[in-house]
């Protein structure tokens, strides 16, 4: 028997979930969209994300030795942080491209704010929005996916959202061959853009294992979703209205790695499910906002951290109904 | 009759296994029994005899000194050998006093009254007074409260709680095989002192044979129902258990008899049946002694007073890797700081945990706001931002967001991914604050 006995308030036992389990079950769920990215981006590709995962976990690491805390690399969120935004560049940058933008990531947008918990915005978000801010060029040049493996001097090309914007609808279709080989090279993953972006089932492979797992629910990713396809396939099209290309959408850029992976980090979006329709409603009408209109071809993670600053607002907008109370508490709470 | 259930809640290892199994038994009858005179919610009793006087198994020693308590009598036949302050299984000290055993077992006063039905309601409330029951769920509530309702709050169900949610417990499963007719004499009585015409019996469906017993014992009795519940955790907690059956939701801050209904534990209807029948008073109950630590988890029937190390001594004593051990059940229990305390009215169970089936809370980390205890909480509360003001100390803060309204079920402490003592920051608020 131990002596003395422990005494501790209740309840004596708590479910075997923890922060580390979570942080790298999601690092684990991404495994097989990193898989595809190094299979057709090759080796300078998978140099690109573990130089950002190990900035990312070093930089956690020596920030708190420097502040004489306990290092929080083992819960995962820093190796997590790197592994989203290496997997949201380029395949081919320069070293330093990485390095900066763990940095940006876990001190500027993490640890100033207090650490894991208190970041407003999503660290590998900010990131990546300070990479494509301070090099547009070298974050706007994309390699043509070489399928084999070390094939290293694929062309400078552009992402399909780039043709979409720049060249239109039909460039795009016949660049693929038809619209059918479109949707499938999409969902497959054979295409430009962002290391992790580019298999669709992939990142669908990754979801489903963290729905089946609990770890994220529908609400953010559904209706992120829902309304870019719905607004794709409404204002969409060239001219007419409801004549747009919705799979097209969804399919492309960051659109589903940003709803499933990123819009869902439960820091930085709203608590409750009813303020998580919202959000997610935000974020998938931004986003096609930013597509259909804006100057940059691609909108996800500006969406994502606009709503990101929302989030605040809408949990204190959206409360539980306490049991036995007449009327959901809405807004009444400071 | 299946339902479905309140919004929450969770689903923690059940491990009834470990006793469910074993028949209720007679405890050995201690030498010595010390019995606190606070074992319930309410005013505390006085002494009403003296060191060296000898008592009678089932005689006065404390009266009640308000109309919500309890009185206590003498667990066993023998004589007072102290009076004084004695700490009991909340670690607080409490007035109680300590009888020496004869063993004779001789009883003051018990008489069988087979036509006890006939008695009127008032009669009926007397007897039940006299006993001195309380819930025996664990609340310690004085029972004769909930039977004298105030005019103005007309009751028409009564629910005996067989939920029994609490992980490990398995003495109310046991009542509820061995004794089932003697608990649904109790649940008639209610509904007599009451001049209710509807009984449920609840019970998770984890405890089909149980469930099976009670629905032979009500067998013929149009105006009592067995309501099969969805298991989860706190299902058994009133308002949820009230919920789940009627459909009804108690207000924030009332009580069942404010939606007309009235809920006893199955033990508490078993206890009533003794009173209203025998005229036993309530100086035993069943404890379900289990976890891991236990060697041998056993059922016992405890005398009120016996020490729970003598009880542990009965189920082979405790493993070398306890770790904790505790009163009631693992949600909602206390920590023992030592084992030489009294089983009191309202011990459920001793639950002894080892090392590894504990919770480590030496730390725990900032909410990473991931939602899950709002989604459990089953009072619809956000027990995150509670815990957030409760550290930093807005405790008025905490106020706005239903501090009051939390029953400290533990959901949202056991659901954190974090691990924040989310219950424990909770409490802290509430002693500093007033409601
Ligand atoms: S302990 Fe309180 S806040 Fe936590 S789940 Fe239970 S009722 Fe809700
Ligand atoms: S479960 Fe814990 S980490 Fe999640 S929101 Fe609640 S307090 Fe925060």
């Amino acid at each position: 028997m131990n002596d003395p006995l422990i005494v501790s308030v209740s309840p004596h036992i708590r479910s075997d979930v923890t922060t580390a389990r979570i942080m790298w079950s999601v690092s684990a769920s991404l495994f097989p969209a990193t898989l595809m990215g190094a299979y057709f981006f090759g080796p300078r590709a998978v140099i690109t994300v573990a130089l950002s995962i190990l900035s990312a976990v070093l930089c956690e690491h020596l920030y708190q030795k420097a502040l004489k805390r306990r290092s929080t690399v083992g819960d995962g969120s820093a190796f997590l942080t790197g592994l989203l935004l290496g997997l949201t560049l380029p395949p081919v940058v320069p070293f330093y491209v990485p390095v900066i933008g763990s940095f940006v990531a876990i001190i500027v947008t993490k640890q100033l704010f207090g650490g894991l918990g208190f970041n407003i915005f999503n660290p590998a978000l900010i990131g990546r929005a300070f990479l494509l801010v301070s090099f547009p060029k070298l974050m706007t040049s994309w390699r043509e996916p070489a399928s084999a493996f070390l094939l290293f001097d694929a062309r400078t090309t552009a992402t399909p959202l780039g043709i979409l914007k720049e060249q239109g609808y039909e460039k795009l279709v016949e660049v693929f061959g038809d619209r059918l080989t479109l949707y499938s090279e999409l969902l497959i993953g054979h295409r430009g853009g962002s290391i992790g972006e580019t298999s669709g089932i992939a990142l669908l492979i990754g979801a489903a294992f963290l729905l089946c797992r609990r770890y994220i629910t529908w609400h953010i990713p559904l209706s992120f979703l829902g309304t870019a396809a719905f607004m794709a396939w409404v204002f969409g099209g060239k001219g007419a209205l409801f004549s747009g290309d919705p799979l097209l959408h969804l399919l492309s850029g960051g659109m589903l790695i940003g709803a499933w992976f990123m819009a869902t980090d439960y820091v930085t979006s709203p608590s409750l499910k009813s303020g998580q329709i919202v959000f997610g409603c935000g974020c998938g009408f931004l986003t096609m906002l930013i597509r259909l209109k804006g100057g940059y071809p691609e909108g996800v993670m500006f969406a994502i951290l606009i709503m990101n600053a929302f989030a605040p607002l809408i949990d204190r907008k959206f409360h539980p109904r306490t049991f036995g109370a007449k009327k959901q508490k809405s807004g009444g709470v400071p | 009759m299946t339902v479905t259930s309140f919004k929450g809640g969770i689903h923690p290892p059940e491990k009834k296994e470990l006793s469910a199994h074993k028949p209720i038994t007679g405890a050995s009858p201690p030498a010595r029994l010390v019995i606190p005179l606070i074992q319930h919610i309410g005013a505390p009793c006085k002494p009403v005899v003296k060191v060296r006087e000898s008592v009678k198994k089932g005689d006065v020693i404390g009266a009640p000194t308000g109309f919500v308590s309890a009185p206590v009598h003498s667990s066993v036949s023998g004589t007072v050998v102290a009076i004084g302050e004695f700490p009991t299984a909340t670690g607080k000290l409490v007035p109680s006093v300590t009888v020496e055993n004869d063993f004779k077992e001789e009883w003051a006063i018990l008489s069988d009254n087979p036509d006890y039905m006939s008695l009127s309601p008032d009669e009926m409330r007397e007897k039940i007074r006299a006993a001195g029951i309380v819930g025996l769920g664990g609340a310690a509530f004085p029972s004769i409260v909930k039977l004298s309702p105030p005019k103005e709050k007309p009751i028409d169900t009564v629910i005996i709680n067989g939920a029994e949610c609490e992980p490990y417990l398995t003495a109310d499963y046991r009542l509820m095989l061995e004794r089932a007719v003697d608990v649904i004499s109790g649940l008639r009585i209610i509904m007599k002192v009451l001049g209710v015409e509807r009984g449920f019996v609840g019970i998770e469906d984890n405890k089909p044979r149980a469930i099976h017993a009670i629905a032979k014992a009500v067998e013929g009795l149009p105006s009592i129902r067995v309501c099969t519940l969805p298991t989860k955790y706190p299902q058994g907690a009133e308002k949820m258990l009230i919920k789940t059956i009627t459909g009804r939701e108690v207000p924030p801050r009332a009580l069942p008899m404010d939606v007309r209904v009235v809920v006893h534990n199955v033990g508490t209807a078993c206890a009533i049946f003794e009173a209203v029948r025998f005229g036993k008073p309530l100086i035993e109950r069943v404890v379900t002694v289990t976890g891991e630590g236990v060697r041998e988890p056993k059922n016992l029937l405890a005398k009120v007073g016996t020490l729970i190390s003598q009880l542990i001594a009965d189920c082979g004593g405790l493993r070398e890797d306890t770790a904790k051990v505790i009163a009631g059940g693992p949600m909602m229990g206390f920590a023992l700081p030592s084992l030489d305390v009294p089983v009191t009215k309202g011990t459920s169970g001793i639950v002894a945990m080892t090392a590894g089936s504990i919770a480590h809370a030496e730390s725990f980390e900032p909410c990473i706001r991931c939602g899950r205890c709002i989604d459990r909480c089953p009072m619809g509360l956000m027990p995150s931002m509670l815990s957030i003001y409760a550290e930093k100390g807005f405790y008025e803060g905490a106020k706005d967001y239903g501090l009051f309204d939390c029953f400290e079920c533990g959901c949202c402490t056991f659901a954190c991914p974090s691990k924040r003592p989310i219950v424990q920051l909770i409490r802290l608020a509430k002693s500093q604050v007033k409601p």
